[in-house]
């Protein structure tokens, strides 16, 4: 391949310090395939072409100066839109933050900074990464780079969208039931979701804060590998990240799964799986079988409840979390004869349909009379999931599953049905309620030419093992498709 | 006619003074220029995230265990939600279900009566920012717009909770008095009512004495000295007395305490009582508070102002005036350092309590800008010991030295208010005022002693206040009882 964008980040890495490749180069190839996918692809809400070249003007001038920042040193990369930039429109994909420009850095935009990477911009997500399509965006549908009639997945759809197709090297997105793993998996890149603490939150703008965590998207599970450290460890601003030195994600990783005891997750595997879905988990698991390791079936009934208490749990934090947008500090404010009118018509103005009704399911949830039955219930199965998780580790290392039930489905197919639309959420919520790590690679295609994901979920803190795992699967997936919108003929 | 029982129950909000707010890194400063001490966090700028102050968490815990708490080893930030335009994020980090401090108590004493008030919380929330009501009276109803200056937002705010154990407004104000100064004894606030650092809210009922039950309570608010706490809570009390005596029952409401009227009026009716929907904070972890860091503070608090003022009674100075030292700043540094150069701490606490206090006030200024040293307190006790000066002229001496004139001696000889030391020159005054004064000397002869005073009176006139009047009664006495 010949277009610099369609390098992994090592690739590049290795190209740029061989003097064969600049950052500016690279920055221009990933941007021109961004104008020239964009009419289609909407990944972008913000592209920042200046911004971008004088990162990467920077970066070569440093990297010329001897000073090396390291393997994400002028690599192009985009971050969706709900992790606020200094001095760029951050807007959650939400009316109500329209033109809202932060005055500070997220801790992940500034350690890629000092990590020497290149922002190319701003990715769309669903409205306050609430939804599991994209569609949810208040500035328009994200497509699918394998078919521009599907979705990609969401919430972070832009971030994977943008991977898969070739507009930026790496991405980052959050994830807090499924929305870096689920839409990776629709957009036939890796995704990882971190363990709860391990990235900080700080400058996130949250929507379930007891879920949310920032993860990357790449090319590869080694690339994957490169974007994780550079954002992990410990933050000062975040009370909920964990102190301590920083694990080695890559110290196993090329170990290959002899004598690893893996488990598939019944409940995640079997109801409401489509058959062509399956039958790439279940080829998988044959090939990890056959690579060494020991695959045993797992149940986790409370997994049945994950949904459900999840769509409690998260709702009612993002009632309170979108509280502070009201018209009266920043972002959109309408007309009131009251500071409550006020209040009320820029909420009911400035939030989208799916928002509202998360509000609304959440409000309902915290109030009194009703804390109990709802809030309360859904954390006595969190609590229940943690603790079937923990057991089950006892005895395996890893587990798997699917990423979702079903490969990308057709813009439009699931939006009038809301409850339709959570169920592709279905696989990766558990590991949000648990907190811990989770990760989806692409292992082959469906019928129709679309990527299907695979799930491996680790104990806290086991990134390492699940990325040593994840290599595996990778390497015997031999996955070496690319999207159609990636492909030169479209893209040059 | 029945007789009723107030009952009362006080809640108190202190802010306190660390060097940065609750849940990040501005400083708490007052009187700086409007929403410049702020920061995402304390603007609730989307993505911010609050991490707890751990000096302000200190704080806490020293006023919890000066008040006799229990400490929670593990307890909890929950999120209390509702809108309002001061209050960022539209939901306040606070503490529900277990506060960090529990089940204390404080002493108080109104005239001779020890009683305890029991102290049902102490837990830790941040402060909201604060509205300026533009136009109108000030007020929000009748304003023309409305400014938010968030300098205030997430000042590191203590809530402490009385039981209903209060009966009377005289209570109510030992018991803020007493907190007031505990509170800055600790040195956590400078708990300034009129600045609004200390802020009192009371919640009032009656009920027949002898009726276990509780009546319905009103909670007054804007009560913004210690003075307006008495008066609030005396007013309330007779209002509903009246009321239910008229045959009205009482509401659950919040009532507004108006300084200049000095009535309570309703501010909104708690019938349609808010629900906050509290619910644990996800952004902060658990608070665990130690036995080592729970001891530390308990070897590291202060002489609490109960053991300071049974101190002071023990050196012979009387209760009030113990109460003025240990609760007026800079009052009570002077004392003790007077005490420790030997002063007579009757004398120099009278003086401390009395004209120094005066002088504050008349000047309007604090103890610290007077010319006053513990040097002088001592001095000045001496000069009364041996008689140099008179107990009258030794308060005008005083009087001088706080306003610069010197030493005490050197205002006592610049003011010339030595007291004469040769007895003869006072004899002599003494006889003239009786060649003078026949007709009450004939009246003490006759067995009447009250002319005494006059005499005395007379010969401090013509000495001009210099002789001693115990030698002048003692010598008057002497030459008209013969």
């Amino acid at each position: 391949m010949s277009d610099p964008a369609d390098l992994t980040i090592s690739e590049a890495g290795a190209a740029m310090r061989a003097g064969a490749l600049t950052s500016v180069d690279l920055t221009e190839a990933v941007l021109q395939r961004a104008r020239v996918t964009e009419s289609e692809l909407h990944a972008f809400l913000t592209l920042d072409q200046a911004g971008a070249k004088s990162a990467a003007e920077a970066a070569d001038a440093s990297l010329a100066a001897g000073d090396d920042a390291g393997p994400l040193h002028g690599i192009p990369i985009a971050l969706k839109d709900n992790m606020c930039t200094k001095g760029i429109e951050t807007t959650a994909a939400s009316q109500i933050l329209s033109g809202w420009v932060p005055p500070y850095n997220a801790t992940v935009v500034d350690r890629l900074a000092a990590a020497g990477a290149v922002v190319v911009g701003k990715t769309n997500l669903d409205e306050f990464a609430m939804g599991s399509s994209t569609e949810n965006s208040a500035y328009g549908t994200t497509r699918n780079p394998w078919d521009t009639d599907t979705v990609p997945g969401g919430s972070s759809g832009g971030s994977a969208a943008a991977v898969a197709a070739g507009s930026a090297m790496g991405g980052f997105g959050s994830d807090t039931g499924g929305s870096i793993r689920q839409p990776a998996a629709l957009c036939g890149v890796v995704g990882l979701k971190p363990t709860y603490g391990l990235v900080s939150r700080y400058g996130l703008i949250a929507f379930a804060s007891s879920l949310d965590q920032i993860g990357p998207f790449a090319r590869s599970v080694d690339d994957a590998v490169v974007l994780l450290e550079a954002i992990a460890g410990f933050d000062i601003h975040d009370a909920t990240s964990i102190r301590g030195e920083v694990p080695n994600f890559r110290g196993s990783l090329n170990e290959g799964v002899a004598g690893l005891k893996i488990g598939i997750v019944t409940e995640l595997s079997t109801t409401g799986i489509d058959p062509e879905v399956k039958a790439a988990v279940s080829r998988t698991v044959d090939r990890l079988s056959d690579a060494g390791a020991d695959v045993v079936d797992v149940s986790l009934p409370s997994c049945e409840y994950g949904l459900s208490a999840y769509y409690l749990i998260a709702p009612a934090e993002c009632s309170a979390n979108l509280a502070r947008f009201d018209g009266v500090r920043f972002g959109h404010r309408a007309e009131g004869l009251t500071t409550e009118d006020m209040m009320a018509a820029t909420r009911a103005e400035g939030f989208g349909p799916e928002v509202i009704r998360r509000i609304l399911l959440g409000t309902y949830a915290l109030s009194a009379g009703y804390y109990d039955a709802f809030y309360g219930q859904a954390q006595r199965v969190r609590t229940l999931i943690r603790r079937q998780f923990s057991a089950a580790y006892e005895d395996v290392d890893i587990l798997v599953s699917p990423t979702s039930p079903t490969t990308a489905f057709p813009i439009g197919d699931r939006t009038a049905d809301p409850i339709a639309m959570y169920y592709a959420d279905v696989c990766t919520i558990p590991v949000n309620l648990t907190g811990d790590p989770g990760i989806s690679v692409p292992v082959g295609l469906d019928s129709k030419g679309l990527p299907i994901g695979f799930q491996l979920m680790a104990p806290a803190l086991g990134e390492e093992r699940l990325l040593q795992v994840a290599k595996v699967v990778e390497d015997q997936a031999v996955f070496t498709d690319r999207a159609a919108l990636a492909t030169s003929e479209v893209a040059s | 006619m029945t007789d009723y029982e107030a009952v009362i129950g006080i809640e108190t909000h202190v802010e306190l003074m660390t060097d940065s707010k609750m849940f990040c890194g501005c400083p708490v400063i007052f009187g700086e220029p409007p929403n410049t001490t702020t920061c995402p966090v304390c603007l609730g700028l989307p993505g911010a995230m609050p991490v707890p102050n751990a000096k302000a968490m200190e704080g806490i815990l020293k006023i919890g265990t000066a008040l006799d708490c229990e400490v929670a080893e593990i307890s909890y930030f929950h999120r209390k939600n509702y809108f309002y335009p001061d209050l960022p994020k539209n939901y306040q980090i606070s503490q529900y279900d277990v506060p960090i401090c529990h089940d204390g108590s404080i002493a108080i004493d109104v005239d001779g009566a020890p009683t305890m008030i029991g102290i049902t919380r102490v837990h830790m929330e941040e402060d909201t920012g604060k509205s300026i009501h533009m136009g109108g009276g000030g007020r929000i109803h009748d304003a023309e717009y409305s400014l938010l200056d968030f300098n205030r937002s997430g000042v590191p705010l203590v809530e402490i909770v009385t039981e209903p154990d209060i009966r009377s407004a005289d209570q109510a104000r030992a018991y803020g008095a007493e907190l007031q100064r505990i509170v800055r004894t600790l040195g956590v606030s400078d708990a300034r009512l009129e600045e609004g650092s200390m802020r009192f809210d009371a919640n009032i009922s009656i009920r027949p004495v002898g009726q276990e039950e509780l009546g319905i309570r009103a909670e007054v608010k804007n009560v913004n000295s210690l003075r307006s706490l008495q008066r609030a809570v005396a007013f309330e009390i007779e209002r509903q007395i009246a009321h239910v005596e008229a045959g009205g029952t009482v509401v659950q409401e919040t009532r507004h305490w108006n300084e200049e009227s000095g009535k309570t009026t309703s501010m909104r009716s708690k019938e349609e009582s808010e629900d906050y929907r509290y619910f644990q904070e996800p952004d902060l972890v658990p608070i665990e508070v130690s036995a080592q860091w729970r001891d530390a503070i308990v070897a590291g608090l202060p002489e609490l102002p109960a053991a300071q003022r049974a101190r002071y009674e023990a050196l012979g100075v009387d209760n009030r005036v113990a109460g003025v030292l240990t609760s007026t700043e800079g009052i009570g540094e002077l004392f003790e350092e007077a005490m420790e150069a030997g002063g007579d701490a009757r004398l120099i606490g009278n003086w401390l309590s009395g004209e120094v206090v005066a002088w504050t006030r008349n000047e309007n200024k604090a103890v610290a800008e007077a010319h006053l040293e513990a040097a002088h307190l001592v001095e000045l006790a001496g000069l009364v010991a041996d008689s140099t000066l008179s107990a009258s002229a030794a308060k005008q001496v005083l009087g001088g030295v706080l306003a610069g004139e010197g030493t005490p001696t050197e205002v006592a000889e610049a003011r010339d208010l030595v007291q004469i030391s040769d007895s003869s020159v006072i004899e002599a005054e003494v006889d003239a005022v009786l060649a003078a004064q026949p007709d009450a000397v004939a009246s003490i002869a006759g067995g009447d002693m009250k002319p005494i005073g006059f005499l005395v009176g007379q010969v401090m006139r013509a000495t001009g206040g210099k002789a001693d009047p115990k030698q002048v009664s003692d010598m008057i006495r002497a030459k008209t009882t013969s």
